[in-house]
């Protein structure tokens, strides 16, 4: 079968038969518990705390704001009293600023965020809505929607593409979700393209999820929406090798956006966050998180409220039932390793994996033997052991010069290499030192117009 | 659980190849054709190879130890799959200590004075083995099968002629003279198709490499254009097109960098052995091509995904 795809990538053992057919379970403590919002953690602005110890707080209202565009409000998805705004741990192991609500379980809800508006959300209340009701990114990256639904002018929107591809191996949350919600998905997805008229929708899915493919070509009776089948590759869910297989465009180089090339990419959750926005009123209070790996006993895909300790979901999978090495917080090719796992689930949660040593094992880095194969597999063509040895000889020059700045980080060379080279944690340290490096730069030049006046 | 967790940067999983394995199944590779190399050439092979094997291995684990002071690394099996190649490159009358010499050279000057695996700019065993043809010219050419001593099919094409004892399963097989991993194509192409197959190496080289060299040599009259089978059956082509050409660190990383440098592997293999000194020229057109990877590395540099497209130009220029 010849499914669109890009060159490169690799094929990592999918470990998705964990949780594949696991219909998703809501758990939603009914007793009291800690639930904590951290007000940052999404690409952006941090938010400043809307409450202050000892407020109520409802499910549903809004407990952290910035006067900035690019961020996005926090909510709280319990009622209860506000025991304390302070810094705690997230999943990053950074400590965040944080409120800190002890539920009362009963889950009272607060005003419908139409209820501000006044009346039923038109075309062109719906970026304003989206924003007010937090969403960012649900696939993991947290950039604001507001924000990619906001194109300049000048570049007009032809696709919007729902990226359901899931290509990191373990997750299950959005392949479950299009089996169990589709008509959310595609009513959200025609929001969307109410704001963009001229745009057509696709529906991007890897072709190992057959049952979210055909349940999503049955529910899809719009004549402006296709449900196209992608070719299983990692990662092909990745913004720029989706854009290319679904419209063989090529995004241009950094600082570019998809929508130079008339694209907007939306994560599945995010589209029916869309929907529940504009229909409902809701903001985003919950998501579905996939909890797998080969330490946890019993695999699921769990709908929770954020806020809710990590450590209350393992256990509501039934613990561990092997010694894991490593948890993580996403998928395994470009997830987080946590510190601890009495962090809250946040927006960008979508798998909480626990990995025994078996599968986690981390071998020795040894020479480059040049063999190229990270070469090779680079979905964005570049030369990562190249990289590597500029970055090492602090050369950021040569790492700029090699388009290094344009890494997606997604991990396949590191993934690939038999010497076991660090190589996509190379190139994020490069990509932080120009970035450093840059911003040391504008400020010394500020300094010295400033000195000149 | 211990609450002791590992922290470290994506990804977190890993695939299954390593070194240690790649350099396994290279060796896994060229057993068959060694082992049609000892039964055709005599239990004198197998202690050519033997010795270099052990020369090679005992040379790195001593520079890691007493030189460098550093980690051990010939558990890697490099040094194994160099000491290999290098046996399989020499004659089997070849004395002993001149295979140590090779060895040791090998290891030491080439790959190690360099720093070692990944760091080397030609292939160990080819730069021995021309270190050892112009140190000992006689005894690195003199072949001897089932007891006669003769011409090997390369030295008779140049005539212009085929000895007239050689059958094509005698070229098959690899019954005729030769070094001792070389002559037996069968058993060599098997080796190389489970390369490709594992994904330990891509065609790409070794086609190129082959197919130019018989087109070339037979556009330029060598052995007077009428054998261009005999050309990638006799001599070091395919051993060296399928194992030495396709070195990792001594070739490019990009598919078009390959095909350039199999190209030219060819191109020059094609001119040795149609009007050079030697009858064979595998191993210097390989060393010379070795020496060209930098340069092919950099203007074959793969475009980035979304760089304008004629950057090429741009590149030559530097930047």
């Amino acid at each position: 079968m010849n499914l669109p795809t890009f060159l490169g990538g690799v094929h990592p053992p999918e470990g998705k038969a964990l949780t594949e057919n696991k219909a998703i379970e809501t758990f939603r403590p009914e007793d009291s518990r800690e639930f904590v919002y951290p007000m940052a953690l999404h690409i952006g602005a941090p938010c400043k705390p809307l409450v202050k110890k000892g407020d109520t707080v409802l499910a549903g209202q809004k407990i952290g704001d910035v006067d900035a565009f690019v961020s996005a409000p926090k909510y709280s998805a319990v009622s209860g009293t506000v025991k304390a705004v302070e810094p705690r741990m997230a999943f990053t192991g950074a400590m965040e600023l944080s409120v800190v609500v002890e539920s009362d379980g009963k889950y009272t809800p607060a005003p419908s965020l139409h209820d501000a508006l006044g009346h039923k959300p038109t075309p062109s209340d719906y970026v304003k809505l989206i924003r007010e009701a937090g969403l960012v990114g649900l696939g993991g990256a947290c950039f604001p929607t507001h924000v990619k639904l906001s194109p300049p002018k000048d570049k007009p929107i032809d696709h919007v593409i729902i990226n359901a591809a899931e290509c990191e191996p373990f997750l299950n949350c959005d392949n479950r979700l299009m089996i169990e919600s589709p008509d959310e998905i595609i009513r959200g997805l025609e929001f969307v393209l109410e704001i963009f008229p001229q745009a057509e929708g696709v529906i991007a899915i890897e072709s190992n999820k057959p049952e979210a493919i055909a349940t999503m070509t049955a529910h899809n009776k719009n004549p402006k929406i296709r449900v196209m089948p992608v070719k299983v590759k990692y990662p092909q869910g990745a913004e720029k090798m989706l854009i290319l297989s679904v419209t063989g465009r090529e995004v241009p180089l950094v600082p570019a956006l998809p929508a130079d090339v008339g694209c907007i990419v939306l994560n599945a959750r995010t589209v029916w966050q869309i929907w529940d926005a504009i229909e409902n009123g809701r903001p985003v209070q919950e998501r579905i998180v996939t909890v797998s790996g080969d330490a946890i006993a019993e695999p699921k895909n769990l709908r929770v409220p954020l806020g809710l300790n990590v450590r209350d979901l393992i256990h509501e999978c039934g613990g561990f039932k092997e010694e894991p090495v490593k948890i993580l917080s996403g998928g395994p090719m470009m997830g987080i390793a946590m510190r601890s796992i009495d962090v809250p689930v946040v927006k960008g949660t979508s798998g909480i994996l626990a990995l025994t040593k078996k599968l986690a094992y981390i071998a020795d880095e040894s020479a480059c033997i040049r063999c190229g194969k990270c070469v090779e597999v680079c979905p964005m063509h570049l030369e990562p052991t190249v990289l590597d040895h500029a970055v090492r000889l602090r050369d950021y020059e040569k790492f700029e010069a090699h388009c290094g700045m344009n890494c997606i980080e997604c991990g396949c060379c590191s993934y690939v290499c038999p010497a076991s080279r660090h190589l996509a944690q190379a190139m994020k340290e490069g990509k932080a030192s120009v970035n450093a490096l840059r911003k040391k730069a504008a400020a010394q030049s500020k300094a010295k117009q400033e000195a000149k006046q | 659980m211990s609450e002791k967790l590992v922290v470290s940067t994506s990804p977190h999983i890993h695939s299954e190849f390593t070194t240690r394995k790649i350099m396994g199944m290279v060796i896994y590779s060229l057993l068959p054709a060694g082992i049609m190399g000892v039964y055709l050439l005599g239990l004198r092979s197998l202690l050519v190879i033997i010795a270099c094997v052990a020369a090679c291995a005992l040379s790195e684990w001593c520079w890691n130890k007493y030189v460098m002071h550093r980690k051990d690394t010939t558990g890697d099996l490099s040094a194994v799959v160099t000491g290999l190649l290098l046996a399989y490159n020499l004659p089997p009358t070849i004395p002993i200590w001149m295979a140590i010499c090779g060895s040791v050279f090998a290891v030491i000057i080439v790959k190690q004075f360099y720093g070692g695996i990944g760091c080397n700019i030609v292939n160990p065993a080819l730069a021995a083995r021309a270190m050892m043809l112009i140190s000992w010219p006689t005894a690195m050419t003199t072949w001897t099968v089932q007891g006669i001593s003769g011409a090997t099919p390369l030295a008779a094409m140049k005539a212009g002629t085929l000895p007239a004892n050689l059958s094509w399963w005698n070229l098959i097989v690899g019954d005729m003279g030769g070094c001792i991993g070389e002559t037996s194509a069968i058993l060599l192409i098997i080796g190389g198709a489970y390369l490709v197959w594992e994904g330990v190496i891509s065609a790409r080289i070794p086609l190129t490499y082959i197919l130019t060299t018989a087109i070339l040599s037979a556009l330029f009259g060598h052995g007077g254009g009428m054998f261009p089978v005999h050309e990638i059956l006799t001599g070091g082509l395919l051993l060296g097109a399928i194992f030495m050409a396709t070195d990792y660190t001594t070739s490019p990383m990009t598919e078009k960098g390959q095909f350039i440098y199999a190209f030219g592997c060819g191109l020059l293999t094609a001119l040795i052995r149609t009007w050079g000194g030697y009858p064979e020229g595998v191993s210097f057109s390989i060393l010379i091509m070795n020496v060209a990877v930098p340069l092919i590395d950099k203007y074959t540099e793969s475009r980035t995904l979304g760089a304008p497209k004629s950057n090429f130009f741009k590149r030559m220029g530097g930047k």
